[in-house]
């Protein structure tokens, strides 16, 4: 375990320096990364411009829905990046580099593809919610922030789960498959009151591939409790079945790999 | 030397060709976000006739085709000037006799024509299957369309080499790169047609060249309009396309000057 943390901790280090040899590309990418953010909020402060609601949902609220998402997606960004992953490793051989140390495989390549440029965004999402949050009027009760800590980890291992399950796909094909990017989209939708949506997307986003846990539902817990608040509060439990699959899935790929031959 | 030019479209669009498999997930892709859009808008619409001068049907339209000329005129042409000068390949290229910034031009039209036959197209089909997209029967509207998402796939290809051209000074463009892909889509109105946009943000965006690429053909193909407002429509993509040319030519000439190749 100490051993684990120490890695962790040079991995860290060891980001920071490459980061740093590019040093105006590092804050460059951070406000990118906070605009492509914005964006998503400048479209529901244009929309509300011309409404008053949206499926019921009020601006503010679904502000905090917004600012809700930003927290746990700027974690996932950061601890779980394996966009790459069947290009570099897989495809460029790297995996077997990976494989002849003595830590655990998986372990070490979330620490080599580690982005703590990502919290940025997380760390703004939190600002969102603080300022939408005294003008819903909605009581603050002592163990909220106890419970928000609960969801947010929630909706990071379902993402976490979701995308390592998907990038377990690269042990089985050679070429990139794409479906990463489809999910990528899919994701989208999480970000909105699945309310508006048709109940084949709706049943899509909450079975399987539960996108609405890692937004909508945990935010509406803070919003509305008498209706969402049962359904919120599953999102750790979702989290841990879909993060128990990802690894599942990432193990039996593991097994199968057998190497690129390069 | 127009021949050899032709034959670098033809050559992109055969190498796209060869890796089409690629492609076909993108159609999906592109289904998923004009369906994430369309509820979205539904929900919006709901109980009222018009937003902005856009009624529903209209808008629904209007994103469909908005994320279909995407298609089109998207490229990374950005991300390829940017590697070829960092890694130094740019050095060959130069001395070759031909013009570097035409040859990326039509790289990128051969891979734009090539997702316009097997993308756009499939891809508008599913779509109009999918979503109550009403498409204009006048082949009028539809010549000036494409004329139109020509400019787009030209103001957009521009835009991106002045990107891409940044790495001469920049060293590491990464984050510009991805800056401005963020600013096409917001701007010009891939994801909210300008006209909804609250009056300061219209005033800015009016001044700036990105409308141009989507949000001008866009608004004219889904409104149906024709006249003296699609041709005042087409005069302000020529106008940009023009004046985009300016930086380009001055960038590119202080550019080859210090270039620097970086461990190449």
């Amino acid at each position: 375990m100490r051993f684990y943390a120490a890695l962790w901790l040079d991995y860290l280090k060891n980001y920071f320096k490459t980061r740093m040899t590019y040093r105006s590309d590092f804050w460059v990418e951070i406000v990118s990364d906070l605009m492509f953010l914005g964006m998503n909020l400048f479209f529901v402060l244009v929309v509300f411009g011309h409404v008053d609601r949206l499926g019921g949902w009020t601006l503010d609220q679904m502000i905090f829905i917004y600012g809700y998402f930003m927290v746990p997606y700027g974690i996932f960004q950061c601890f779980f990046n394996l966009w790459n992953f069947s290009e570099r490793y897989i495809v460029k051989g790297e995996m077997d580099r990976v494989l002849t140390r003595p830590v655990n495989n998986l372990y070490q390549l979330l620490l080599e593809n580690m982005d703590p440029a990502s919290l940025f965004s997380a760390l703004a999402g939190l600002l969102i919610m603080a300022y939408a949050w005294p003008r819903l009027g909605v009581e603050l009760a002592w163990h909220d922030p106890l419970v928000l800590l609960l969801l947010a980890a929630g909706s990071v291992l379902i993402y976490g789960g979701v995308y390592i399950a998907l990038t377990s796909l690269s042990f089985y094909t050679d070429a990139p498959t794409g479906i990463l990017p489809l999910v990528w989209n899919i994701q989208n939708y999480g970000r909105y009151p699945v309310t508006i949506y048709n109940r084949a997307i709706r049943w899509l986003l909450t079975f399987f591939l539960p996108f609405a846990f890692v937004g909508f539902y945990p935010a509406a817990y803070f919003l509305d409790r008498d209706d969402w608040g049962t359904v919120a509060l599953m999102t750790p439990v979702v989290g841990l079945v879909f993060l128990a699959v990802g690894l599942f899935c990432w193990n039996r790929g593991v097994s199968k790999y057998r190497g690129a031959g390069s | 030397m127009t021949g050899a030019y032709l034959e670098l479209i033809r050559i992109r669009f055969m190498t796209m060709l060869a890796y089409r498999m690629n492609y076909y997930n993108g159609i999906i892709i592109y289904a998923i976000n004009i369906g994430a859009y369309y509820f979205l808008w539904q929900a919006i619409y709901s109980g009222r006739d018009e937003l902005a001068g856009l009624t529903a049907g209209q808008m629904t339209t209007y994103v469909a085709v908005s994320w279909m000329a995407r298609a089109f005129y998207f490229n990374n042409l950005d991300r390829e000037i940017s590697n070829e000068i960092r890694d130094g390949s740019l050095a060959i290229q130069m001395i070759r006799p031909y013009h570097y910034l035409v040859v990326k031009m039509m790289q990128a039209l051969g891979e734009g024509l090539f997702r316009l036959l097997l993308f756009t197209i499939p891809g508008l089909a599913v779509a109009l299957l999918l979503f109550p997209v009403k498409l204009p029967a006048d082949p009028a509207v539809w010549a000036m369309f494409f004329v139109m998402i020509g400019f787009s796939f030209l103001i957009h290809s521009q835009i991106n080499m002045l990107t891409g051209l940044c790495a001469f000074y920049l060293e590491n463009n990464e984050g510009l790169m991805r800056m401005k892909r963020v600013a096409v889509d917001l701007l010009s109105g891939l994801v909210i047609p300008v006209s909804l946009f609250p009056g300061w943000a219209e005033t800015i965006v009016k001044w700036l060249p990105f409308q141009a690429i989507t949000y001008v053909p866009g608004s004219v193909f889904a409104s149906g309009a024709r006249g003296a407002d699609a041709w005042q429509a087409l005069g302000l993509q020529a106008f940009w396309c023009a004046v985009l040319l300016v930086p380009i030519a001055l960038l590119w000439r202080s550019a080859r000057r210090r270039l620097f190749v970086q461990g190449g």
